[in-house]
């Protein structure tokens, strides 16, 4: 059984400098996997390199073990909630349905059978509610839904999401924990960037440390000690529990 | 009346009314996808590029011909656009300064080119000037076809690739992700803006053109939070202002034809922006005035509470001036006191006296409650 996610000497350069050097990385299908790292460690680059957003300089993507290409796998993405223009004249319901234009083809419009999945994916954060609501008028943690949202109705087998905790209230928080761990319990793979050191052990089953370079990867237990912890942040981390 | 029969009866006047609609529709449409993409300088760097284009295409081809000098406007504003990108995208200039070096010197080849038309020995360069503030008045049937087919394959181009451009204006990366080819897709986005800009030309000017793309859909934002409506009153507003603006500078013909639909859409515009029920200023404010209001008056009961809960009567009154120095403002507390005393909270007791009411009682120790919670 292959892995969800393999990267091979995956380097990613801005202007000559280099935010991602010689990544490797293998995670295992069905697990929750954060992405920690300071900031500047190029977390978001790894996601965006992986789903091909950005071209790297040089490495290769494997997503359960082929190269990613449209119908090699299905990956569901959720970008960072501060990516997009939130007073966009739309509504919930729409942003929601946006996960499936590129199922949905060219010139044709969303149906009904649409819209049923889109209000089937906002009921599992929550958010069935809201469907009309115009999305300028949530709050973070209910953007952060809606987002999921989005990417749950692509009925991924690998999901990517870029700081879907950040800046959300403690019950958002315990929703979307409690649907990661659903997408694990369906064999899905999630890749978290993730800020909160404190909930690392709790949420996530694997770690990747990351700062340019990868310091280290695999399960919590085994990879989230305080000496690689510091090795990441040098340093610069007041924290002592490390794998607790 | 009069001026509605002139109207159907009038061929002149009935061409300007249907190109000006038609040109007006069109911007508003695309302007809207402009103005939500913050791309609206971007069409003001194309109108202005477009004028050596359209010098360039008469000295070459010699003609006049709308499609002709519409092709070669459409040439150099996309020209620009991608001179925009290369210099943002090669250099360390910043976006907002690319836009304003290439306008320039677009614009500036443009006046050069078109100063040296007028100095040809030949009569037939006459009106090209035109170009840069617009005429309506020179609008003939072609001119009316020609805007009408190019506009007609924009606005049908636009409809088919609904979906995938309003992702693209909302969410860029996440349409990358999903396999759509969002740089075809922008590429033709903004090929639209070029051709919905061209057609405008010859009516409203080179110098004034971004206003058609950015007032109808800054406008039409105001009054709906949807893309499909915004679209649509857009297209109204830019319509309904190009007929208003073109009528009256044929009617009168000092006035020119650009400057004058402009100050049409930008009348819309500030009226939009103003009274507008979700976001006009006026009522933003008068709802910002009448919660102040309304915080003040539960301020002063809640003093009014604090200081009673001194007294083994709840209902002692109090001074105003005791209030006035425990709200520390100069401002006077006759007015929320009054307007409390209405609501049947509290009531005078004499000269500058106030005490609470039962129901004063009430509602103070709900307050309370509230902001607790």
């Amino acid at each position: 059984m292959g892995y969800a996610v393999e990267v091979r000497d995956l380097t990613v350069a801005y202007r000559q400098k280099p935010v991602l050097w010689d990544i490797d990385l293998k995670v295992p299908r069905g697990v929750l996997n954060a992405i920690v790292g300071p900031n500047g460690a190029g977390k978001t680059t790894l996601m965006k390199a992986i789903l091909g957003l950005i071209k790297p300089a040089a490495g290769q993507v494997l997503l359960n073990g082929a190269p990613y290409s449209r119908h090699s796998v299905r990956v569901g993405y959720v970008p960072q909630r501060g990516s997009v223009d939130w007073d966009f004249p739309t509504n919930v319901l729409d942003v929601t349905l946006m996960g499936l234009y590129g199922r949905i083809g060219w010139m044709r419009r969303v149906g009904r059978k649409e819209r049923k999945l889109a209000l089937q994916a906002l009921e599992q954060v929550g958010m069935q509610d809201y469907a009309q609501r115009q999305i300028s008028q949530l709050s973070g943690g209910q953007q952060q839904r809606v987002f999921l949202a989005r990417a749950l109705v692509q009925d991924a087998e690998i999901y990517f999401m870029d700081e879907p905790l950040q800046g959300v209230d403690a019950t958002t928080e315990r929703a979307i924990i409690t649907l990661l761990r659903q997408l694990r319990a369906q064999g899905k793979t999630v890749m978290v960037v993730h800020h909160d050191l404190q909930t690392v052990t709790s949420y996530f089953d694997n770690v990747l440390l990351l700062n340019v370079r990868r310091i280290a990867s695999g399960p919590v237990e085994e990879v989230f000690t305080e000496e690689n912890l510091r090795l990441t942040y040098g340093g610069r981390v007041a924290f002592v529990q490390a794998s607790g | 009346m009069d001026f509605i029969t002139a109207l159907l009866e009038d061929y002149t006047l009935r061409t300007v009314a249907l190109g000006t609609a038609l040109l007006g529709a069109v911007s508003g449409a695309l302007g809207s996808f402009a103005v939500l993409r913050r791309q609206s300088l971007l069409g003001d760097a194309i109108s202005h590029a477009a004028l050596p284009g359209i010098g360039l295409a008469f000295l070459i081809t010699g003609s006049k011909y709308p499609l002709i000098l519409m092709i070669g406007a459409a040439l150099t504003g996309w020209l620009a656009t991608a001179a925009v990108m290369v210099v943002t995208s090669r250099s360390r200039i910043k976006y907002d300064s690319a836009l304003g070096l290439v306008l320039s010197v677009f614009f500036g080849l443009g006046l050069v080119v078109l100063t040296f038309i007028q100095k040809l020995p030949d009569a037939r360069q006459a009106g090209l000037d035109a170009f840069l503030f617009g005429q309506a008045a020179s609008l003939i049937e072609r001119d009316v076809v020609t805007m009408a087919f190019l506009g007609g394959v924009a606005l049908l181009l636009l409809l088919v690739l609904w979906k995938e451009f309003k992702l693209l204006s909302f969410d860029l990366e996440f349409a990358q992700s999903l396999f759509l080819p969002v740089r075809a897709l922008d590429l033709m986005l903004t090929t639209l803006l070029v051709m919905a800009i061209v057609i405008g030309l010859q009516t409203v000017g080179v110098v004034l053109m971004s206003a058609l793309i950015v007032a109808p859909a800054a406008a039409a934002r105001q009054w709906t939070d949807r893309l499909g409506i915004m679209v649509a009153l857009s297209m109204i507003i830019g319509a309904g202002a190009g007929v208003a603006g073109s009528l009256l500078s044929t009617e009168s013909s000092r006035l020119p034809t650009g400057p004058t639909i402009v100050l049409c859409v930008t009348a819309v515009m500030v009226v939009s922006l103003m009274v507008s029920p979700a976001r006009g200023i006026l009522w933003c404010r008068l709802r910002r005035r009448h919660r102040n209001r309304q915080l003040r008056q539960e301020a002063l009961l809640l003093d009014l509470y604090a200081l009673a809960g001194q007294h083994r009567d709840r209902f002692h009154a109090h001074d105003e001036s005791v209030l006035i120095i425990m709200r520390a403002t100069r401002a006077s507390v006759r007015k929320p006191l009054t307007a409390l005393a209405e609501r049947g909270w509290v009531r005078s007791s004499g000269l500058a006296k106030w005490s609470l009411t039962q129901a004063g009682v009430e509602e103070s120790q709900r307050l309370m409650r509230e902001r607790a919670s």
